[in-house]
């Protein structure tokens, strides 16, 4: 079966300190070659800490940034790099922020229009058609259409959004943190739309969020997200419960949870390594406990661990664990 | 310190090329023929093509350029025709004058527009602040040559406060005192405007920082306000507020054109127009690169001053 | 478009300088039917006649000729010039500030470098520069002036359309289809466009002041022409024998000049949004107090919160964003109030000691118990004292509260120092101490960095050790993990257990996060709508809400380990503080609710140590045993 979404060797490089004329100084690896397949109708989790590059990676898959290697394929065909158009008609994408990625000087009903228009040439009738169909989806009323952003609540401003990707009928959205601006309240109700308009209109997700709760709560499947590298993938209710990558463990660990005691979970640095000076070997080993030589040398590869768990470590933890 | 300094020097080289490039192009437009506007109308044949040698005009634009930089690097800014002097000798004793008097408005201008702006945020809406907002308002919308011209009538005609003009007096001057009784109206003249702008840079820069968390922080510490506004605020504050004083300094040299002329101070600016009205072209380009040249090193002190404060700043 | 226009009116010295500018608009439209003497006709017999002699309103200049009309004709000559020189160069300059703010890149690295280039001219040197070369008269000054003034809108606009275009309503726009022609008319330009009026209207009356300087020089329009600037410098001569000559053109720019100054601020204050609510005001040192009842000391505990009540006053909507709030914290207890933002949790915090920015702030009614005194009352100067002293504070985002240009040995030190008479080597030994005690590893070197050299963790570090210095007995953490990424948020969750523990202080702990409230807190209020509406043993509250609210605001956060599922969500928005509903907050969201709920306020319902604000909880507080 041909997977929905496959990353084929992704990787961002962004040069650092570039001058008018002549070489940069440096280059940071925001992302590093990511290969990862997202089958139909999938919901894939990917976690990570600030700075792990999991922004980057969802802009990389909707050409909001041409990647330095590598390429996107959907139903088996790679797209053109350069052209956020032609990847709009097969993926879009929800942003963090409700508010800032509506124009604020445009009415909702203009805002939607847009992707109608530009990237399926509708007339002025059938965008009006499809404008309704698709508000009622998202549980707004018609009223909203001639409002302006700023008069909506942070949850309404995300169903704008979400309706806005919805109306370039593309089969797969990229999510990122699509509920982190909200209120807890608020977030529940957006993350329940979100199930159900996948249902419906038989959608793949990629979900991208720093709450480990929250992913797992919606996704089929997690990845773990360490310093540009995917570091573990797994079936979302086994892999915090049984995680294989040790950073995956400590992030598990991290996360509050009502009825466990307050630890500390690692008393080392807590540091993401330098992006302009990373140490050679496994980025994570400053910070593992069960470092060794070999994890300062090599960067250890993503390897099949158990079955459909992969993880990128030389001394993986127990399965049981 | 010196490291950055030092890179900073090395980034102006272009910058300062580029100043010639421009001046060099802007006086390549100037249409007609500048032997003939040296030597009249009534100039013979040969002497054109002399002077044209002399300007070197015989050239081709690009040569004309390099020898021109050439003779500038070395020192030899040519020769002013209409003072038939060398004109480096004429533009640097001009300059100095004109340091003095730009430089001291300079001063009036930050230390006053800095004090006012922060005292005005400190008491917003209050009377000092309506005070200070409605001198700014007037400030800033007064013609500087027009209020030096009012300043003579008022302090050098009417009351003989100060003397109506030049830079030291004619007989028995020359002394300090004698340059401060010149310089204290076209000084202040000069500094009116820049103290405006600057005093509203420096109000909104204050209360924009007030709101920050950090000051917040300070007050939560325990920090008195008189420390909160002057030391944390005022601090963060001139983060915004130094590169508009290299701005502005750029605005007192160009207001000083201005009141040299209306207070007959020997200064560039006064030499410039005068080398314009005659068609001086040397002595224009001189005047300018030199002048541009210098505010560019200010521009790069600036910087260093800002670097030393915002430790941000040093990569 | 009205909302501007009527934003406008309301400034009354816009307004003045509006209808000033308007009036002498409409006199130079009209200049050329009005009964005037020729301007440029001399008459040498009647030279410099004084003002208001006959025939000559304004007097005469040195060449006899009529003043006044000489300024009505001025006026429109400087006017169209300052006007036409100020559209050109905001058109030119903010076209290419915004194609150089678009793109980025090489393309906009090549342009700045030019704009550079120009603005390294101090700039009359460059308007001298090209009135040399084109030759002195009217057009080449207006040339001059629009040229020298595009470097300056082109930096401006660029700087706001690199903002603009990083916004992730650009890139939504790409993704939509949009090309980049359409992404620069249709959404970038319609967010700059205000920003181009404003920078536009504050410095038009700079480029007329500039072009009448110019012709003051003799380098603009030529005689007999008259401009502002050249009659002024045509008066310059006989400046102390006849100085009406001088005063009439001078102070017809200056009336011009100030007219535009006043409306292009006006303009700004209308079209700048920041502004336009207020934001820009002073926060004073201590919230404003205005209370009308005062409850009685001494209270109880370390902390005694009684019955506050803070609103936020903004044009005439009052917000109450704390509503009689009580909350007590026994000494080296760790009380936690929770909520979600917008629920008065920050607010009542701040309130304790006078940290809620004011205005729009006010605290109106309450007190706040320490030490049996009432901090809510007390002068800024016993207030002050207290401050970080006593009751010491932790705030969210450690990179925005710590101060960026002052190393954080300094800071440290300084919240001792205000408080304490101690020497300053004293006080860097412990500055440096407070470090170490706060886990920081090489402390001793440490104590030199700035901020910005620490990650997040590090300086929220720093910030809990400035809270520890002076070793207060409470201490106020508002979302101090929040801003955290989860690794570093336990690290720093279990360094303040264990420093409370050891140190014996109490801690206000504010947060929204339900897990955390569980491994830090002893106790726990939870809020809503400004209200305390549940308050109670962590475990009881965790175990048995009895507030609806809690329980189902609890339904609705997933918990790590709970695999895929479906969330109880709750259905609406929480409330508006500025419009209340009558009864209970939570009623409108509320599967419960009767009647009852919706008429009139609910009141706290007291049982051993829990508490609870509704008619119909959840759980029975008196029947379970607290």
């Amino acid at each position: 079966m041909t997977p929905a979404l496959r990353l084929d060797g992704l990787s961002k490089t962004f040069p650092v300190g570039k001058k008018l004329i002549g070489a940069a100084r440096g280059h940071v690896r925001a992302v590093r070659p990511v290969t990862l397949d997202v089958a139909e109708g999938e919901t894939l989790g990917i976690v990570g800490e600030s700075g792990c590059g999991k922004t980057t990676l969802a802009r990389l898959l909707v050409g909001l940034e041409p990647p330095s290697a590598g390429r996107v394929e959907i139903g088996g065909k790679a797209l053109d790099n350069a052209d956020p158009a032609a990847f709009g008609r097969l993926i879009q994408y929800v942003f963090q922020d409700p508010i800032s990625s509506l124009n604020p000087r445009k009415s909702i009903r203009s805002i939607l229009e847009v992707p109608l228009k530009r990237l399926h040439g509708m007339d002025a009738d059938e965008r009006a058609d499809r404008i309704r169909e698709i508000l009622a989806s998202v549980n707004l009323r018609e009223e909203f259409l001639d409002r302006f952003p700023h008069e909506f609540s942070g949850g309404q401003a995300q169903r704008i959004g979400i309706a806005r990707a919805l109306a370039a009928n593309a089969r797969i959205l990229v999510l990122d943190e699509p509920v982190s601006a909200l209120d807890v309240s608020v977030q529940a109700q957006v993350l329940n739309l979100l199930a159900a308009l996948k249902r419906k209109f038989g959608l793949t997700y990629l979900f991208i969020s720093h709450d480990l709760a929250v992913v797992e709560a919606v996704s089929d499947r997690v990845a773990v997200m360490y310093f540009g590298a995917v570091v573990e993938v797994g079936r979302a209710e086994t892999i915090f419960a049984a995680p294989r990558h040790p950073y995956t463990k400590l992030l598990a660990d991290s996360a509050p949870v009502v009825g466990r005691p307050l630890t500390a979970p690692e008393g080392k640095d807590t540091e993401l390594p330098d992006p302009l000076n990373p140490p050679p070997g496994c980025p994570f080993a400053p910070r593992c406990p069960k470092a060794t030589n070999i994890c300062r040398a090599e960067d250890p590869a993503l390897e099949k661990m158990g079955d459909d768990q992969f993880a990128a470590c030389h001394h993986p933890l127990d399965a049981e664990t | 310190m010196g490291g950055y300094i030092l890179k900073r020097l090395v980034s102006a080289v272009p910058v300062l090329l580029g100043i010639t490039v421009i001046v060099f192009l802007i006086m390549a437009l100037i249409p007609g023929d500048p032997a003939t506007a040296i030597l009249g109308s009534y100039a013979t044949p040969e002497n054109v093509e002399k002077i044209n040698r002399d300007l070197g005009l015989d050239k081709p634009a690009v040569a004309r350029y390099f020898i021109w930089l050439g003779n500038m690097l070395t020192g030899d800014f040519g020769r002013s025709f209409s003072l038939n002097r060398p004109v480096l000798d004429e533009v640097l004793e001009r300059f100095g004058a004109t340091l003095v008097l730009a430089g001291t408005s300079f001063v009036i201008c930050s230390v006053l527009g800095i004090v006012a702006g922060a005292v005005s945020a400190a008491r917003q809406y209050g009377l000092a602040d309506k005070a200070i907002t409605f001198a700014v308002l007037i400030g800033i919308s007064i013609p500087s040559f027009f209020l030096g011209m009012m300043m003579i009538l008022a302090f050098a005609v009417e009351r003989r406060w100060f003397p109506v003009s030049g830079m030291y007096a004619i007989y028995g001057g020359g002394d300090l005192p004698d340059l401060a009784r010149h310089l204290a109206m076209p000084a202040v003249a000069l500094a009116v405007v820049a103290t405006g702008v600057i005093a509203r840079l420096a109000r909104s820069a204050m209360l924009e920082v007030l709101r920050l968390d950090f000051i917040r922080t300070a007050r939560a510490k325990g920090v008195p306000e008189r420390r909160v506004i002057w030391h944390h605020a005022l601090k963060a504050a001139m983060v915004s507020i130094i590169p508009v004083l290299g701005i502005q300094a750029g605005f007192v040299l160009s207001g000083a054109v201005y009141i040299e002329i209306v207070f007959q101070w020997p200064g560039i600016g006064r030499m410039l127009v005068t080398a314009i009205l005659q068609r001086d072209i040397l002595l224009v380009q001189g005047g300018v690169v030199f002048v541009a040249a210098c505010y560019v090193l200010f521009n790069i002190a600036v910087d260093v001053v800002q670097s030393l404060l915002d430790p941000r700043i040093k990569t | 478009m009205t909302r501007f226009l009527w934003l406008l009116a309301r400034n009354q010295l816009a307004l003045m300088g509006g209808i000033v500018l308007v009036l002498v608009v409409l006199v130079c439209v009209l200049v050329p039917v009005l009964p005037l003497r020729p301007p440029d006709v001399t008459n040498t017999a009647d030279r410099f006649l004084a003002p208001f002699s006959d025939g000559h309103l304004l007097g005469t200049d040195h060449l006899g000729r009529d003043l006044l009309s000489r300024l009505l004709w001025g006026t429109r000559l400087s006017l169209a010039v300052g006007f036409v020189a100020a559209i050109a160069a905001a058109t030119l300059g903010s076209a290419i500030g915004i194609v150089a703010g678009y793109f980025g890149g090489r393309t906009d690295n090549i342009i700045m470098r030019g704009v550079d280039m120009l603005m390294a001219f101090p700039y009359i040197l460059l308007a001298l520069a090209i009135v040399a070369a084109l030759g002195p008269g009217l057009l080449n000054a207006l040339i001059a002036v629009a040229a020298v003034n595009i470097p300056f809108f082109a930096r401006n606009i660029r700087g706001i359309t690199v903002g603009i275009a990083h916004k992730e309503f650009v890139d939504a726009a790409r993704l939509a289809g949009k090309g980049h022609l359409a992404i620069l008319t249709t959404e970038i330009l319609p967010n700059v466009i205000p920003v181009i009026v404003i920078a536009m209207s504050t410095t038009i009356g700079w480029m007329i002041l500039e072009t009448a300087g110019l012709s003051f020089l003799g380098l603009g329009s030529q005689p007999p022409q008259a401009d502002l600037g050249s009659m002024l410098g045509e008066a310059r001569a006989a400046l102390i024998t006849n100085p009406h000559t001088s005063v009439v053109p001078g102070v017809m720019i200056f009336v011009i000049v100030i007219s535009i100054n006043l409306l292009g601020d006006g303009v700004r204050d209308a079209l700048d949004p920041r502004l336009r609510s207020g934001a820009l005001s002073r926060p004073r040192p201590a919230t404003n107090v205005r209370r009308e009842s005062v409850p009685q000391g001494p209270g109880e505990g370390v902390l005694d919160i009684r019955e506050l009540e803070t609103q936020f006053h903004v044009g005439k909507r009052i917000y109450r964003a704390v509503n009689r709030v009580s909350l007590t914290i026994a000494p080296g207890e760790c009380l936690g109030l929770i909520g979600e933002s917008g629920s008065g949790k920050s607010v009542t915090a701040l309130s304790v000691m006078g940290l809620v920015a004011s205005p729009p702030g006010v605290i109106t009614g309450g007190a706040a118990f320490h030490e049996g005194r009432d901090l809510i009352g007390a002068p800024y100067r016993d207030l002050r004292r207290l401050r970080g002293d006593r009751v010491a504070y932790i705030f969210q985002d450690p990179l925005s509260t710590l101060h960026p240009l002052i190393r954080v040995g300094e800071q440290l030190a300084e919240a001792i120092r205000v408080h304490h008479k101690v020497p300053r080597a004293e006080l860097r030994r412990r500055a440096v101490e407070l470090l170490g005690a706060v886990r920081i590893p090489n402390a001793e070197s440490r104590v030199d960095s700035y901020p910005h050299e620490m990650s997040g963790g590090m300086r929220q570090r720093v910030a809990i050790a400035m809270a520890l210095a002076n070793e207060p007995e409470v201490i106020i953490a508002d979302e101090p993990t929040t801003a955290l990424d989860v690794t570093v948020q336990a690290q720093v969750l279990s360094l303040l257990d264990d420093l409370r523990r050891e140190r014996g202080v109490a801690i206000l702990f504010i947060t929204h996060d339900f897990g955390v409230v569980a491994q830090m807190c002893d106790r726990v209020a939870v809020m809503y709508g400004g209200r305390i509406v549940e308050e109670a043993a962590t475990a009881d509250i965790l175990n048995a809400p009895a507030h609806p609210y809690t329980k189902r605001l609890m339904d609705c956060v997933p918990e790590l380990g709970g695999g895929r599922r479906k969330l109880d969500a709750i259905p609406g928005l929480p409330p508006a503080v500025d419009k209340l509903p009558p009864g209970c907050a939570f009623a409108p969201r509320c599967d419960k609710v009767r009647e009852a709920c919706r008429a009139a306020p609910v009141a706290m319902t007291r049982a051993g140590g829990r508490a609870v604000r509704c008619l119909y909880p959840e759980t029975d507080i008196a029947k379970d045993p607290a």
